[in-house]
């Protein structure tokens, strides 16, 4: 008995860590953001309040907490108020099944640095991603707006089509790990990165988790010269807020999808394992915001040609191309 | 514990179909319905085969139904109004339903009534299902697969353009 009581508060301190240092980690994403963004355009982004701007994001919370919460006349009240919270809780609760550092052993007990080592927890990672889509529809057709229809109709295809393409980027990784449960896949990957065992598969998956989380090479369902502002134009105050930080939690969470499936996870020589872990997060973070800084948006229907008759295709190759290699090494 | 968790869910997952089908509104219809798959997957988790669960929602929750959501707002369908005909019309196939049910209740009931055929708990694992899958029942599931082909050409007959016609 005692030990589950341990056990229990335990798992409630890492959820309370976890939270805790995704919400401030993807409040100061933002402030990144904006600064790295400005830079690239040569100018210095928010460096008003706070040394360097650090206060900033507090500033944003205050803001948008204080803003009228509008609802449009005929929308469907109920879902237009429960979208945005979807959002953000499908982006948070992915963070159950990454784990983040090796097992420490604490009070003579050995505790895994993961909320839920699931036997599934790829597969739960991709459920989640697939429900994320939820809270965007959603919140387009709720609002009783036509640029909001259109962008909810726009990030449905988009994210069919390229859920698909993720799924078979990361069949070589099941296959090359013999799992579906995330420690495994990262224990498998002591010695050798997947990065370097299987580059189409990270570069098919980097692209295609691009595409789902509508960062900004792939950002038409809000593409702002076409359809104002998709899916949350008719969206103020902190239920805009909740939809936007969602995006940013889902930023953390590609970090970590990427780091754990095809970056090593926490292995790395010299610093401690979290420490490799966070810094691995926040440079696939950089590199989506370089992206952001650097790439131009594509139409709409040569991102889903791209889709597929290019990433498709290639993922079935790259798993059969796998599967033999495997094959033959093994016998 | 799982017991009352198992009877809690399935109360929520008739509520959710039969809510499904009341409903007048389709995007709020398929609403109830992912809640119901929801309640599914996780009576497929108790049962002792995660595996299935997670392909209950990434197939059914995450694509099927995003799909039928896809469909509901290209055609722009309207909530509808109450139906035309009697009132016995919208009623019958319910009961028919409920009695279905019913009689197949009364049927278990009657072939076993101390509910002696209780399986030993069971715990299926990916390796476990994937080499049912394709190891054991590889024949059914690429019939089942041809299937999927057949409409898939089927749909690419009536969609294609026909030469001097235009779009149909």
């Amino acid at each position: 008995m005692n030990t589950a009581i341990i056990t229990v508060i335990l798992t409630l301190c890492k959820l309370a860590l976890i939270f805790g240092v995704v919400l401030s980690m993807a409040a100061y994403l933002v402030l990144a953001e904006r600064k790295l963004l400005g830079r690239m355009q040569l100018r210095y982004g928010p460096n008003r309040i706070g040394p360097g701007g650090m206060i900033q994001p507090l500033c944003d919370v205050i803001k948008l907490i204080t803003k009228e919460d509008f609802i449009p006349e005929r929308a469907d009240k109920w879902l237009f108020l429960f979208a945005p919270g979807l959002t953000a809780l499908t982006a948070l609760l992915s963070f159950a099944v990454v784990p983040f550092a090796p097992p420490v052993t604490l009070f003579g007990q050995e505790l895994p640095m993961v909320v839920c080592d699931l036997n599934i927890g790829l597969l739960y990672l991709l459920g989640l991603s697939s429900l994320g889509v939820y809270g965007v529809v959603l919140g387009g057709w709720a609002s009783n707006s036509k640029y909001s229809l259109l962008g909810a109709m726009r990030s449905l295809g988009q994210l069919l089509s390229y859920e698909l393409a993720m799924g078979l980027a990361l069949i070589p990784v099941v296959l090359s790990a013999k799992s579906f449960s995330i420690t495994e896949i990262v224990m498998s990957q002591a010695t050798l990165p997947n990065l370097v065992k299987h580059p189409l598969a990270f570069l098919i998956f980097m692209i295609s988790v691009a595409a789902e989380s509508k960062r900004t090479p792939f950002d038409m369902p809000e593409a702002e010269n076409e359809i104002v502002g998709g899916f949350h134009t008719e969206y103020s105050g902190m239920r805009f807020g909740l939809f936007f930080v969602g995006e940013y939690i889902n930023l953390i969470v590609i970090g970590a999808m990427v780091t754990v499936l095809f970056l090593g996870g926490w292995h790395g020589p010299l610093l401690p394992p979290v420490a490799w872990f966070l810094i691995k997060v926040l440079f696939v973070a950089f590199v989506f915001i370089w992206a952001r800084g650097s790439m131009p948006r594509p139409r709409y229907d040569q991102l889903m040609r791209f889709g597929w008759t290019v990433m498709i295709p290639i993922g079935v190759i790259n798993i059969l191309l796998t599967a033999a290699v495997l094959l033959a090494i093994n016998s | 514990m799982a017991s009352i968790m198992f009877y809690l869910l399935s109360l929520i997952l008739l509520t959710a179909t039969l809510l499904c089908i009341f409903q007048r509104n389709p995007v709020h219809a398929v609403l109830y319905l992912v809640l119901g798959f929801f309640s599914l997957a996780i009576m497929f988790y108790l049962l002792g085969a995660p595996l299935v669960a997670a392909w209950e929602v990434i197939v059914y929750a995450g694509a099927i139904m995003v799909l039928f959501l896809f469909i509901i707002m290209m055609l722009g369908l309207a909530p509808q109004d109450r139906p035309e005909g009697p009132g016995w019309q919208r009623w019958l196939p319910f009961v028919i339903l409920m009695a279905a049910v019913l009689a197949c209740t009364l049927v278990i009931i009657a072939l076993d009534p101390a509910a002696t055929a209780q399986g030993e708990p069971y715990s299926l694992g990916p390796q476990d299902f994937g080499e049912a899958l394709f190891g054991k029942y590889a024949l059914a599931v690429q019939v089942v697969s041809f299937q999927l082909l057949f409409a898939a050409v089927g749909a690419y007959n009536l969609g294609r353009i026909q030469r001097g016609k235009g779009k149909p």
